[in-house]
């Protein structure tokens, strides 16, 4: 059963999908989804996050030259881009991020979030999916002109308050049994401007459990944000943006005016 | 404890070591920011933990350095005022892998299990200047190296400023302040003392992976 976190009336309760934008709480009261402050679905321990796992959104951000591309393409092949992001970033479906006032180029990710559920060191492949708790949907917020080529993406562009949304949902992986065949889309102010497969991913969702249990510890709570398809659009204060993985959820999220002077 | 956060290239040797390869292809000009990396959970350890060094690896490097922990939660705070956001210090050593590159996330470096040995928490009124304190670390019993926590590029206030500007600093999180160019580097069978003047003493015994 899909499970979200959700503050109402003062406390923290979890919740069940309940028909159409309702939801039934832990203690059997129904409510609108849009009566509720939606958390995280679960909290989170490392949060990784993959950078151009998918080819065409890397030949959208990259090399100018399709020599320089290949070139690219074909390191990128070899070794998965993974950087890490604060828990400072995390907030939940129908939330507000910021948008600062030096942005000039913000743009959404929509990605598919595969929650660690069981500790492993040296997974293989073919176990991989053993250690999945389960699924959720990633809105995973960039400021390219941020970016500096220091231990690029850096903090400043990817760790920023409010700029890791999740949820709604947490999918049990039982109830997803193949994470490599998801439609994955972004609608911007409802319409439609990203899409993409899961099955496009350079490293699926195996291959990066296993790439990284071979560096670390993977241990309950830890997530892997598994990268972003193309069609990368600047957003502004105001921006509704609702990304949605197939059988996993529809995350909505507004961005607002920079409330610092 | 949610966040450990290390500086890069934050003592002037350091940065002038890095500094020529700044002006070329891919990084073109120096970074205007602090170059940040985080520690995650599956790297904090103790005092007397054990840490492997990493199958395939002959040696790693020594990041002999003080942790800044975070008191009250610091959301965009100015330097004048950062200080007070600040609950204590403590010993770390914050390891890695030589020959970390500039342009990628250092997880494959940084991240290893048990690479952020730290120390117990000393509160910050034992601290007269965190600017001024004198980080000693040994392996083996020898002496290895000794550097004094002055002429940061970034001091701890500045530090603190420019990462809350866009990441809230909660309780309990810590800010490291960045380690000099040539860090000592130990092998499995070596143990290591980092010893800071008023902070206090973190020891490690390094074995080899399948050992701990």
């Amino acid at each position: 059963m899909k499970t979200g976190r959700v503050v109402h009336g003062g406390a923290i309760h979890r919740c069940t999908p309940a028909g159409a934008d309702r939801i039934r709480l832990a203690d059997g009261r129904l409510l609108a989804e849009a009566e509720v402050q939606w958390l995280a679905p679960f909290e989170p321990r490392t949060i990784f996050a993959l950078a151009l796992n998918y080819a065409q959104h890397a030949s959208e951000l990259a090399a100018k030259s399709s020599s320089d591309q290949a070139g690219f393409l074909q390191a990128q092949m070899h070794q998965p881009i993974v950087f890490l992001k604060g828990a400072n970033s995390v907030v939940g479906h129908r939330s507000f991020t910021r948008r600062p006032a030096e942005a000039e180029f913000m743009h959404y990710e929509c990605e598919l979030a595969v929650v660690i559920g069981h500790e492993g060191r040296r997974i293989r492949r073919a176990n991989a999916l053993a250690h999945v708790a389960g699924y959720t949907v990633a809105n995973d917020y960039a400021i390219r002109n941020f970016l500096e080529p220091y231990f690029r993406p850096n903090l400043r562009v990817k760790s920023r308050d409010g700029g890791t949304v999740l949820g709604p949902w947490l999918v049990p992986a039982a109830e997803l049994p193949d994470p490599m065949a998801l439609q994955l889309t972004t609608h911007l102010d409802g319409a439609l401007v990203q899409q993409g497969c899961s099955a496009d991913m350079i490293h699926d969702v195996p291959s990066l459990i296993e790439y990284l249990s071979g560096l670390m510890t993977l241990s309950p709570g830890d997530v892997i944000l598994t990268g972003t398809p193309a069609g990368s659009v600047d957003v502004t204060a105001g921006s509704e943006v609702v990304c949605t993985v197939q059988g996993v959820g529809s995350l909505l999220n507004t961005l607002v005016s920079d409330w610092r002077a | 404890m949610k966040m450990v956060i290390g500086v890069l290239l934050n003592f002037p040797d350091a940065w002038a070591a890095a500094e020529p390869q700044m002006h070329h292809a891919p990084h073109f000009q120096p970074p205007r920011h602090p170059v940040l990396y985080f520690k995650p959970a599956n790297t904090w350890c103790g005092d007397g933990d054990d840490i492997a060094v990493p199958a395939g690896v002959s040696e790693v490097e020594l990041g002999a350095t003080l942790g800044v922990v975070i008191g009250e939660p610091a959301c965009a705070v100015r330097e004048s005022e950062a200080m007070r956001h600040v609950a204590g210090y403590r010993v770390v050593n914050d390891i890695g892998l030589p020959e970390t590159g500039l342009l990628r996330p250092p997880l494959a470096q940084k991240c290893r299990d048990r690479f952020c040995p730290m120390g117990p928490v000393v509160p910050a009124d034992r601290v007269a200047d965190p600017g001024k304190l004198r980080i000693r670390i040994a392996v083996n019993g020898r002496p290895q190296a000794s550097h004094a926590t002055v002429g940061l590029l970034r001091s701890v206030p500045q530090l603190l400023s420019a990462i809350s500007e866009f990441a809230t600093l909660d309780t309990g999180d810590m800010v490291l302040i960045g380690v000099p160019a040539n860090p000592p580097r130990a092998h499995s069978g070596d143990k290591v003392v980092v010893e800071i003047d008023g902070v206090g003493r973190l020891e490690n015994l390094f074995c080899a992976e399948g050992a701990t």
